[in-house]
């Protein structure tokens, strides 16, 4: 397979190109701003280039070209569920009255734009096992945060200010633990067992009335279910505690277990890893937060309620700490998403879930053909291979794996996490990968470990046919060059 | 449900895992099982869910009414080329840019998104994005306090009042006081007590916004930097209208230390809130303080040029709880439409749409002040909002407004009691001369009902 980003030629800067006077006519001409405001309160100069539209949309199409979407290829990326983005979801999204609707517009005036964050939340809560939803936070990690702040509140209000522990596995991602001090928690790491879990036993351990909220993500990010979600929500909650659930793996169980009938308090979703919502690059994603009952008035604000036949905003939300954002929500994802649990009804859902299961083991019964996997048991959405006994054989890594794989026209697996396992490659395939597309790649990776066996230099030089080869980010790092300077 | 399975596939696919039936594959101990029907949305075919959404929008009358809202969301031109690039798949559909040789594009538009911030306020570095303007000046709050260890912040109640509010749930989270400076007169802030205040070294930083919540250009003069300065108080300066940073004096010169910003006008559409993008930009000093992604250029392995995330031990991947921000997922995408709109109006656009948001808003101002009733609240120069006063509760004026499918503005009684009289009327290049005329005729109908009884 040929890669698509491999278009060696140079790609300038948009500041290197454009001359003044090329400029685009989208607005009336012939008032100048000193005719409205004081000349000391404008600015000198303004050295930014014109540009034809041609030009632009030429470097733009060409920066595109240059870029690795799931539109180009399988981007099994662990942990990051990136799954088919439908094309109707975006046309919802751009249908005039909910594009171009401003945030302060009165209720009365935004009742679809309302009913469609309701319909939302009313369909989480029962999906996810919680009392209420709030569409509030932006991301995954900014809902992580609105949960700890909720904590941190819900304790302040009990009166019980001693708890300021946040307890996190060590197979959770990043954004719990820095989430955490940004509320002045401290963190303490708890080491998984032999199985790749919680521990229940070392969970007790640093239990007490200092335990302020347990995080925990489940499957967790090996892949694994955490057979004892149970009496570890228990036990946590035995200690005074509340129970968070990342919600980050969700795909793994949206219709056939709950994060609310495990025990958890709290949770987010990230519909740009679930539901369908485009990445676009990094962002903008949303990541509604779920609570129990007895959080509910602690939601950010504001919160949209259903008063007889019409839909509110609520900004009096009694013990809210308070809003998260400018404005309400990522209105146009809550948008996508739920065109896409329409697509889907919650027996569609349910069926997702159990073909992105079926998809990862399948993958990795034939993985484990060739390479470790050192977990190796019935997995979730994911699961993790190792390349440490084919480092030690033939000195190649997980890394040059995946630079190897992005020879062969694939979007490598991740493969700095979980840190717990060497030489790791965290595969997700989603369920909207065909079996053909599944067989083409486990043949590519079989094929890149064969080879590095008989000639591991060929792997270690990859990737070859992208626009750049490996790049130098150690330089990067230590003679930061983050923009451009005009010439003077 | 977007899934291309056959049943064949299942039966083959199960075989090989050696499990009889799916349901086998996701088995939960009995303690956690589900108990209960699930109750979703149902299942439709997709004529029937482009038919749903159609009549939900319908039930928006708001988004074809004569409308002069702003107040941090702003109806601009952009140019269809935006959408055209925009909404192309390899964009969409990439995960932040972490295998480097394959995200070349990508990259390259943040480095170039990165480049245009600096260029319009002034400053040495910006970063990748962070998720709006209100986070923005939070996380830039967060960069000050750990520049000086200092555990206040002091910000303008000019500032606009959601921005404070999420400052305020972030400051909750770190037990970090808040205080704040009152407005004066003109609708600029009250910064007679600012040099005092600063002097006590008590404040990691001082946020002012220009345009301010109330469109009043408010910026400090040269005795305040010079106190901020001496103090090592950081001036964040916040901005909620970025098309405003193509006409006035950068942030830069006039002594902000780090930059927090919305730029939802350049290119992203207004979408009932979101997702907008907000950009943190600062001095050279701040680089190891400023949170999220930050792409830099390298070259590779043949000494070509490229580009990478760099500087990556700040951020929580890596740094976990001693990471300089949770920021995980930001706003590219909006990034890369705001960075298609600038290079497609370019500096004289930027200039021209600067120039019309400020004779559309002469125009709304000069009608308003006609009418007998209506008086402009602020005398200090404005960009593109105008704070009108209705002498009755705006509240009602503005009801009355709907009804004639008038949105007349914002009720700043909402948020300042004091002008419970007022309304925040904003006019863009959007506005039409048309537009104006009935919002006067209707004012004027408005507050001469009121005037009789």
């Amino acid at each position: 397979m040929s890669t698509p980003v491999s278009d060696h030629t140079a790609s300038p800067l948009i500041f290197e190109s454009g001359q003044d006077g090329r400029a685009n006519r989208y607005f009336a001409r012939g008032k100048q701003l000193s005719e409205f405001l004081p000349r000391e309160a404008l600015r000198d100069d303004l050295p930014i280039p014109d540009n034809s539209e041609m030009d632009v949309v030429r470097h733009f199409t060409r920066l595109s070209q240059r870029t690795f979407g799931i539109d180009v290829g399988f981007y099994p990326l662990g942990s990051c569920t990136m799954k088919y983005n439908p094309r109707v979801n975006d046309a919802m999204a751009s249908l005039p009255a909910l594009r171009d609707l401003h945030p302060y517009t009165p209720d009365a005036f935004a009742q679809g734009a309302l009913r469609i964050m309701w319909e939302l939340e009313r369909s989480l809560c029962s999906l996810f096992g919680m009392a209420a939803f709030s569409l509030n936070p932006a991301a995954g990690a900014h809902a992580e945060l609105a949960a700890l702040l909720i904590a941190k509140a819900y304790f302040k209000a009990r009166g019980e200010t001693k708890r300021d522990k946040v307890i996190v596995p060590d197979t959770a991602h990043g954004t719990n633990p820095a989430s955490a001090a940004m509320c002045g928690f401290k963190v303490i790491s708890l080491k998984s067992d032999k199985r790749g879990r919680v521990s229940v036993d070392e969970l007790k351990k640093v239990l007490g009335d200092d335990t302020a909220v347990c995080m925990m993500t489940n499957p967790n990010t090996l892949g694994l279910f955490e057979d004892h979600v149970h009496e570890i929500t228990r036990a946590v909650h035995e200690a005074g505690g509340l129970c968070y659930y990342d919600g980050a793996n969700a795909n793994a169980l949206m219709g056939n277990a709950r994060p609310g009938d495990m025990g958890f308090d709290l949770m987010h979703l990230n519909l740009h890893k679930t539901f369908t919502i485009p990445h676009g690059g990094g962002g903008a994603g949303a990541g509604p937060l779920g609570v129990a009952k007895q959080l509910v008035n602690f939601l950010p604000t504001p919160y949209v309620r259903k008063k007889n036949d019409s839909f509110v905003l609520d900004f009096d939300v009694p013990k809210s700490i308070g809003p998260m954002r400018s404005f309400w929500s990522n209105f146009a994802h809550i948008v996508r998403a739920l065109a896409y649990i329409y697509a889907n009804g919650a027996e569609g859902l349910t069926k997702v879930s159990q073909l992105a299961v079926l998809n990862a083991n399948y993958m990795r019964v034939k993985i484990r053909e060739f390479l470790e996997t050192p977990y190796d048991e019935t997995c979730r959405h994911e699961f993790v291979a190792s390349a440490q006994e084919l480092k030690k054989a033939t000195g190649v890594r997980a890394l040059d794996i995946a630079k190897a794989l992005l020879d062969r026209g694939y979007m490598a697996p991740t493969i700095y996490f979980p840190l717990i396992v060497p030489e790791c490659l965290m595969i997700e395939p989603t369920e909207t990968e065909s079996k053909e597309t599944l067989d083409a790649f486990v043949d590519a990776l079989r094929d890149i470990v064969e080879t590095a066996k008989r000639d591991p230099e060929q792997i270690l030089a990859a990737p070859v046919t992208t626009v750049v080869g490996r790049l130098d980010e150690t330089r990067a790092a230590r003679q930061p060059d983050l923009r451009w300077y005009p010439s003077t | 449900m977007y899934t291309p399975h056959t049943e064949r596939d299942i039966a083959q696919m199960l075989q090989a895992v050696g499990v009889d039936s799916l349901d086998a594959l996701l088995r939960v101990p009995d303690a956690v099982k589900l108990r209960e029907k699930l109750d979703v949305v149902p299942a439709l075919p997709e004529t029937e869910i482009v038919r749903r959404f159609e009549e939900l929008a319908r039930m928006n009358a708001g988004a074809s009414c004569v409308s002069f809202l702003g107040a941090g969301s702003y109806r601009h031109y952009a140019p269809p080329a935006i959408t055209a690039l925009a909404m192309r798949g390899e964009f969409l559909t990439a995960y932040t840019p972490y295998q480097a040789e394959v995200s070349q594009g990508y990259l390259q538009a943040i480095y170039e998104w990165q480049t245009y911030i600096c260029l319009l306020t002034g400053m040495d570095i910006a970063n990748a994005s962070v998720y709006d303007g209100a986070t923005a000046l939070a996380e830039a709050a967060i960069m000050a306090i750990n520049a000086n260890g200092r555990q206040k912040v002091l910000v303008s109640r000019a500032v606009h009042p959601n921005y404070r509010a999420v400052l305020k749930t972030y400051c909750d989270g770190l037990d970090v006081a808040i205080e704040e400076l009152p407005i004066a007169e003109d609708g600029t802030t009250d910064l007679s007590e600012l040099a005092r205040v600063a002097a006590t070294k008590e404040y990691a930083c001082v946020a002012l916004q220009s345009p301010n919540f109330f469109g009043v250009i408010d910026t400090p003069g040269g005795a305040e930097q010079a106190a901020l300065k001496a103090s090592g108080t950081v001036l964040v300066a916040v901005v909620a209208e970025a098309l405003s940073l193509g006409a006035l004096q950068v942030p830069a010169q006039w002594g902000a230390g780090i930059v927090a910003g919305e730029a939802q006008s350049f290119g992203v559409p207004m979408a009932y809130g979101g997702p907008y993008v907000g950009f943190i930009a600062s001095t050279k000093e701040h680089l190891r303080r400023i949170p999220g992604r930050l792409a830099g250029k390298t070259v590779d392995s043949n000494g070509k040029e490229g580009y990478v995330l760099t500087l990556q031990a700040r951020e929580q991947h890596i740094r976990r709880e001693r990471a300089t921000s949770n920021i995980c997922t930001n706003q590219a995408h909006c990034a890369l439409i705001a960075t298609m709109y600038l290079a497609l109006v370019g500096k004289t656009g930027l200039r021209d749409v600067a120039a019309a948001n400020l004779q559309c808003t002469r125009e709304l101002a000069d009608a308003v002040e006609a009418i007998d009733g209506c008086s402009l609240n602020f005398t200090a120069p404005h960009f593109n909002e105008i704070v009108v006063c209705v002498h009755q509760p705006a509240k009602h004026a503005l009801a009355k407004l709907e009804q004639r499918g008038i949105l007349g503005g914002v009720d700043l009684g909402r948020y300042y009691p004091e002008y419970a009289n007022c309304i925040l009327m904003a006019a863009t290049e959007m506005t039409t001369t048309q537009d104006i005329q009935m919002l006067a005729k209707a004012l004027q109908e408005v507050v001469h009902v009121h005037a009789r009884v």
